[in-house]
């Protein structure tokens, strides 16, 4: 278990020379990056941002920009290079159709709490609001799905507003920012000066932890017979790991995590019971409404956790644990509410807990587990049919990179089979749109995960359809060589919509069935490696060499046509209503 | 069950706030019954009243994602009962209808003065509750109301608030001036 400590590079430090000197809105921009600490980039020049693309030229020693081929990759990358690592991601488009363009990523990276700083373009200050050539009101477009936006019209204001950016971005529950700049202002002229951002009068990063509330806690967890915990990614945005696996150790209490927690705790942890929601175990599921208490940790009760609300654990007596006072009682009520940061509110209760077990109670899980491994599990990775079945490439990837990989799933049924047979031993290796469940994400948020930490294996694993969403950044791959290994589990179908065709809409297969191009050719046009895998013989040597290539690689694997993810909650049900099976 | 809620939220004076705030309500679909704006006591800090008719469980949801935004200091939801609020109606009617006094009469009874008598129009104000200007209002429409308008409540709240004690110091700052003290 190692492996399961944390080191993380510390972003800049406060690194401000007392020399002022002169320098354009621009220059301050890149200047402004350099003292955060950024040093990898994603982005799109054109017309209004064209200043601060100038002033980069000048810094390429110090900052990497990687050309992506549609600004919607730059947020993706962006995503992939912060939840890799923890740090803020940053991209850069210019106004109008570029900052449009970004919106999907933006909203992708609010809704998954993910830290990014988007630095859009604007038209110079005069001409706003008058329809100039690639205008667009960018701060009311993102209003709704940004942390914070800015907007800066004189150059003076840089250097605050890149230090606020930052600021909120990655504080509190972290999440995307965008910084609009006038040209005028990109162009303009001040003396830099760079304070870094330690407080803003109307935001309370972190609320504090009621102590009263603290020794409810204590007493609830000490007194409970069958406690069950949910870990979610506010586990992994804390970099709580280790104190959580103390706290989970000490208590004794069985885990289940949400999709975003997956990697918060080792996959083969004795007390690690498997995924929650819709497409999650079975035992973490049923459970949830057996338990006596439920801890949760980290995660927001999403729809995809609870199922239906009315039916979701009435009977067990709710800790959260959750930085945002908003997701108090937002889903499901809260008797015990512990407002804090995950990491600080665990090391306040684990001292205070009995060091337990619960023997009994774990025995009921793994009557669940061997239902599931029966009905779902043994045939999804060891499949009597002919063709292969997602769950059992990813159980070969698992097995060959002794689960040590970041895994990086794009949105359907491949990312279900992702997060389920990956076994994953290292944290942040789990990297997916989970609440916005953007397609096309994979592609991008892969070569930013594997640009943050190019010392791990970085697996990007992608459905057909989702491919086709964002297919143009292999050319990103090639271009700056960045080994990502793509594995798509061709079904020609859009998997996902299929099986719910198939299960409640009569088998009534409307526009999902697709005709792929040769994405091997395609592959090869940008200058990528790949190679089809149509028969399982093929399976484990290819997926060998894609491994051992010294280079970006695809391995195009066609899988079984019209397979179905199971255990599945149907949508509207009780999660102890969750099928292991097609409903009769 | 709905019914109506004051909202008051204490923020920054920043351009694109206001949307911020709306977007809360747009998002949810919950359409604004009053709504508005002015500065406090403090130059820096406006203050929004907002009046909503919806159910509690979903009020207080809103409330909170008000008190989240940066740039709000605070968000409060009040009971009728938890604060003392007014609304300012302007009422247009033609001049005509003073001559046989039966307007001065209505005025005077219901609280209203007139603001301005031109050749052809006047304007009575009259400050109050909503049924009350309401209430107005329809004694007058038979005398040919020929505008009307109503401003959004203002309230003032009856517990202690004490904006400062919101503003958020600098935690190192604080240190200091604490260990300086």
């Amino acid at each position: 278990m190692s492996t399961f400590t944390k080191t993380r590079e510390n972003a800049g430090e406060d690194t401000s020379q007392h020399q002022l000197k002169t320098v354009t809105g621009a220059e301050a921009v890149i200047l402004s990056l350099i003292e955060e600490g950024v040093d990898t980039v994603f982005g799109y020049p054109g017309g209004a941002i064209m200043p601060v693309y100038d002033a980069l030229y000048d810094y390429r020693d110090k900052i990497n920009h990687i050309l992506v081929r549609h600004e919607q990759g730059a947020t993706h990358a962006a995503q992939g290079y912060s939840r890799a690592n923890n740090r803020t991601g940053v991209c850069i488009a210019t106004s109008g159709p570029g900052a449009t363009n970004l919106v999907t990523g933006i909203a992708d990276a609010q809704i998954d709490s993910t830290p990014m700083v988007c630095i859009t373009g604007q038209v110079p200050s005069h001409l706003l609001g008058t329809d100039a050539f690639q205008e667009t009101d960018v701060i009311s477009m993102t209003m709704a799905v940004t942390k914070a936006n800015f907007q800066i019209t004189r150059a003076e204001e840089v250097p605050e507003v890149m230090a606020k950016a930052f600021y909120i971005a990655n504080t509190g529950r972290p999440g995307p920012v965008v910084v609009d700049i006038c040209k005028d202002a990109e162009n303009g002229t001040l003396e830099f000066e760079y304070k870094h951002c330690k407080n803003i009068r109307s935001y309370i990063p972190v609320p504090e932890t009621d102590s009263a509330m603290l020794d409810e806690a204590v007493k609830l967890i000490n007194e409970a017979k069958k406690p069950f915990i949910l870990a979610g990614h506010g586990i992994l945005i804390s970099e709580a790991e280790q104190e959580f696996l103390e706290f989970v150790e000490k208590s004794g209490i069985p885990v289940g995590c949400t999709l975003q927690g997956l990697s918060c705790i080792p996959t083969n942890h004795p007390l690690y019971k498997g995924m929650l929601g819709m497409h999650g175990n079975y035992g973490p599921n049923i459970k949830t409404n057996e338990c006596d208490v439920l801890i949760a940790i980290g995660m927001r009760f999403d729809d995809r956790v609870t199922g239906n609300v009315n039916k979701y654990a009435k009977q067990a007596k709710v800790i959260h644990i959750e930085i945002d006072k908003a997701e108090i009682n937002k889903n499901v009520h809260a008797h015990v509410p512990l407002l804090g940061d995950a990491k600080a509110v665990i090391q306040q209760l684990t001292p205070r807990i009995e060091k337990k077990t619960y023997p009994d109670w774990l025995a009921e899980f793994e009557v669940c587990e061997k239902e599931e491994f029966e009905k779902v599990i043994k045939t999804d990775i060891n499949p009597e049919s002919d063709m292969i079945h997602m769950g059992e490439v990813v159980n070969m990837i698992s097995k060959m990179t002794e689960g040590k990989a970041i895994i990086v799933a794009d949105v359907g049924q491949h990312q279900m089979a992702a997060a389920r047979y990956y076994d994953y031993l290292e944290h942040d290796s789990w990297i997916s749109s989970g609440g916005l469940g953007t397609m096309g994400f994979a592609l991008p948020a892969a070569f930013g995960a594997k640009l943050a930490k190019p010392e791990r294996e970085v697996v990007a694993i992608i459905g057909d359809g989702a491919f086709q969403m964002t297919l143009q950044e292999l050319g990103c791959l090639s271009q700056h060589d960045v080994r990502v290994k793509v594995v798509i589990l061709n079904n020609h179908f859009l998997g996902m919509v299929r099986q719910w065709q198939q299960l409640f809409f009569d088998r009534r297969y409307s526009f999902t069935e697709l005709t792929n191009p040769d994405f091997v050719k395609i592959a090869e046009g940008f200058g990528v490696s790949g190679q089809q895998v149509m028969e399982r013989k093929e399976l484990e040597d290819s997926l060998k060499k894609m491994l051992d290539f010294q280079g970006p690689y695809l391995l195009d694997i066609r899988v079984e046509k019209e397979a179905n993810i199971f255990p599945m909650v149907p949508a509207g049900a009780g999660i102890s209503e969750i099928l292991l099976e097609p409903a009769q | 069950m709905e019914k109506l809620y004051t909202i008051s939220i204490f923020t920054e004076n920043e351009p694109g706030l206001l949307h911020r705030i709306t977007t809360v309500f747009t998002r949810r679909h919950v359409n604004l019954e009053s709504f508005t704006a002015s500065q406090t006591k403090v130059e820096s800090i406006y203050r929004f009243t907002i009046v909503v008719r919806m159910s509690y469980e979903k009020v207080i949801k809103i409330v909170k994602q008000l008190d989240k935004i940066i740039g709000v200091f605070n968000a409060f939801l009040h009971q009728e009962e938890d604060v003392v609020h007014q609304e300012v109606a302007l009422y247009k009617l033609p001049t005509s209808t003073l001559v046989n006094g039966k307007i001065e009469e209505i005025m005077r009874e219901n609280g209203g003065r007139i603001l301005s008598v031109e050749p052809d129009f006047l304007v009575i104000e009259k400050t109050g509750k909503h049924n009350e200007t309401q209430d107005f209002l329809e004694k007058l429409q038979p005398y040919g109301v020929l505008e009307f308008a109503r401003s959004g409540l203002v309230a003032v709240m009856k517990r202690n608030y004490s904006l400062e004690k919101y503003i958020r110091k600098d935690p190192e700052e604080q240190v200091e001036a604490e260990a300086t003290a």
